[in-house]
């Protein structure tokens, strides 16, 4: 026990959601003489265990409405428990946001005293900080002025200049670099690697990969009020990201935007009747992609006349309508045989993932051996998505192999 | 105990009840001295009333200061009190998202009251000294007096302020309450106006007309009639001391059983 910091052991958390909220006296009176009034238990955690151990920066990542605020509220004692136990070993931070106790009604000052408090500082403490706490924040010609004149990055500095006073064992954070600007959030980048270095323990619930990724020596991933895997911050960065790729799986299945199509052309002598995206492994229809994984597209035409040597294509487009790839099967030396009436062909490519993250689509077309007849061609029809990258800024993304040679003086 | 004085909670309450008065006089020209002139212009009002119109009170020596007095002791109860319910739910942003101990809220609240009391008795001293008021050797039971008023103001308000989490009529209610009690309690008529000996007896069951009296008796005049003097020495008397230890027992425990819960109910 002298290594961990926090242990939660088989905490089960539901609130009661009550269908008629019962504000007052009258209505909890009127409900006492007919029994048998609903509500909804909503289980929030469901035999949530975990260890964090001192010095650990402790990565907490989940889906909203997957409860892990809730559990950040239980490890920092604001709700209790409805069964299992909440160990802390140490002094704990006692809010979980920046800017809790923050009153617009006050000056800067007057909150800096108030939210010091909050933090355990007496004012003789808060006096001998106070000036670096507003250089830090960068807002000494403001101290006077009421709160509720700042601009809510004013308070966000000004809170987070604050909290980072705090002098605890176990700092517990709930997304604070959702907020901010580009610069704030270095300064809390810095502020991160410094609590890393000096071994403080922190517990950080984020929605952020990168920053699981770049911080935590551990983490846990929560889903649906359990937790679905612990341990190496990589692995569960990858399985979030798994996780949220499936649900918008879910989503473009649905047929969300699936049937609609930018634009449609061609005679008709054939016609495109389906458009989807596949595992190449597997074969089944699949609209999100890993990284890791090959892309297939699949086209399905069919002819209602005799159709001689026709052309297929398409192209992917990203969400900004730029193309990032396209195809046809002259260039890929597969000829075309003739098509009777009524009958079907099917068109696979299976294409290397070199996108990046992203929502791309698909435009696909058949038309005659010479492109000179469009006998079909429907524009950006298909959706799918591609994820899991750790690098999403740029364009593309291919496989790509490194080397670096370290070489003796100069040259 | 060493707990609940440790720093830092020392710290947040000094800090809780600063932002307590500087927001309640937020934005007033005369800020602070409101806490004065409240209680001053409401006995004004009366004393000109019931004191110069109805000739209320004319057998008992310094009126005008016993009026007064009541006047100032049930404004801390109400103070308190009122002050307390509404302390956790417009605290609620929190407790929603800060663990401190919820205790140190109403605690705040009633620190606030305390202080108030504290200029209005410093009033009504001023006006004993301009009164020629004889200092009474009983005047030293006074502090008593007012921490029995405080542990029932105190055990109030937890209980108040803990229904109020759930039921929001609570305020409603409270506001008739104390309206009421501030007749009920013989605050404004001397109370041997009511001739009826078990009427006296009933209406000096309350803490607060037992207090009162008992303050008025220590403090301005021996002419008032007081608990002690309607029961005798029967254990009788007693029942209002009881009664405003057993309320402070019960909002404590009230309060602790339902802290837990405040957060998640808010």
């Amino acid at each position: 026990m002298r290594d961990i910091a926090i242990r939660v052991k088989g905490v089960n958390k539901s609130f009661k959601l009550p269908h008629e909220q019962h504000n007052s006296i009258k209505s909890l009176f009127v409900s006492v003489f007919r029994p048998g009034r609903t509500f909804e238990k909503q289980d929030v955690l469901k035999n949530v265990s975990l260890d964090v151990k001192q010095g650990e920066f402790f990565g907490i990542v989940g889906r909203n409405g997957s409860g892990k605020s809730t559990l950040l509220k239980l490890i920092a004692g604001i709700y209790s428990p409805d069964t299992g136990g909440i160990q802390v070993n140490g002094k704990l931070t006692p809010f979980i946001e920046l800017g809790v106790g923050f009153n617009p009604e006050l000056t800067g000052r007057e909150n800096v005293f108030m939210n010091g408090a909050l933090l355990g500082f007496d004012r003789k403490e808060m006096n001998a900080m106070y000036n670096d706490i507003v250089s830090f924040a960068e807002l000494d010609r403001f101290m006077d002025q009421k709160l509720k004149n700042y601009s809510s990055g004013m308070q966000v500095r000004l809170a987070f200049s604050i909290a980072i006073r705090a002098k605890t064992d176990i700092l517990i954070l709930d997304e604070v670099l959702a907020v901010g600007d580009l610069d704030f959030q270095k300064k809390c980048y810095s502020y991160f690697f410094n609590l890393k270095k000096s071994g403080q323990t922190v517990v950080l619930v984020t929605h952020d990969m990168s920053v699981v990724r770049k911080f935590c020596n551990r983490s846990a991933l929560i889903s649906g009020g359990v937790i679905e895997k612990i341990g190496d911050p990589e692995e569960v960065a990858e399985l979030y990201e798994e996780i949220n790729l499936r649900v918008a799986e879910g989503r473009l299945a649905n047929g969300e935007s699936v049937k609609q199509f930018k634009q449609r052309e061609g005679t008709k002598e054939a016609e495109i009747i389906k458009v989807e995206t596949f595992d190449a492994e597997t074969k089944h229809s699949q609209n999100t992609f890993s990284a890791k994984e090959k892309i297939g597209v699949r086209l399905t035409y069919k002819a209602n006349k005799l159709i001689e040597k026709p052309s297929l294509s398409f192209i992917l487009q990203d969400q900004e309508d730029r193309t990032v790839f396209a195809t046809n099967n002259w260039i890929k030396k597969q000829p075309t045989k003739n098509i009777n009436s009524g009958d079907t062909v099917i068109f696979e490519t299976i294409i290397d993932n070199a996108l990046t993250d992203g929502e791309y689509t698909v435009t696909s077309a058949i038309e005659s051996t010479d492109f000179s007849v469009i006998y079909d061609r429907i524009e950006q029809h298909h959706k799918f998505m591609v994820g899991g990258h750790k690098l999403s800024h740029a364009l593309s993304h291919p496989h790509h192999e490194m080397t670096i040679h370290y070489l003796k003086g100069g040259r | 105990m060493k707990h609940i004085f440790s720093k830092q909670n020392k710290a947040l309450l000094s800090e809780l009840v600063r932002t307590d008065f500087k927001l309640r006089y937020q934005g007033s020209v005369l800020g602070y001295t409101w806490s004065l002139l409240k209680p001053l212009l409401l006995f004004l009002t009366l004393y000109i009333i019931f004191v110069k119109f109805l000739k209320l009170g004319a057998g008992i020596p310094h009126f005008p200061i016993y009026l007064l007095l009541g006047i100032v002791l049930w404004t801390f109860f109400a103070e308190i009190t009122s002050q307390g319910l509404s302390s956790i739910v417009g605290r609620g942003d929190l407790i929603r998202k800060i663990r401190i101990p919820r205790w140190m809220i109403v605690l705040s609240a009633s620190i606030s009251a305390l202080i108030n009391l504290g200029l209005n008795l410093l009033i009504v001293f001023i006006f004993m000294i301009a009164n020629n008021v004889d200092l009474l050797i009983t005047s030293v039971w006074l502090p008593l007096l007012l921490v029995q008023i405080y542990v029932l103001g105190l055990g109030v308000a937890l209980i108040l302020a803990t229904a109020y989490v759930k039921y929001r009529d609570v305020s409603h209610i409270w506001e008739v309450v104390l309206q009421a009690g501030f007749y009920v309690t013989p605050i404004l008529f001397p109370l041997t106006l009511i001739t009826n000996v078990t009427y006296q007896k009933l209406l000096l069951l309350n803490p607060m007309a037992q207090t009162i009296q008992d303050a008025r008796y220590a403090l301005v005049t021996h002419e008032t009639l007081t608990i002690s003097s309607v029961f005798g020495s029967g254990y009788y008397r007693l029942i209002p001391v009881i009664m405003s230890v057993l309320i402070l027992i019960v909002g404590v425990l009230y309060f602790k059983k339902q802290s837990k819960y405040f957060a998640e109910n808010l």
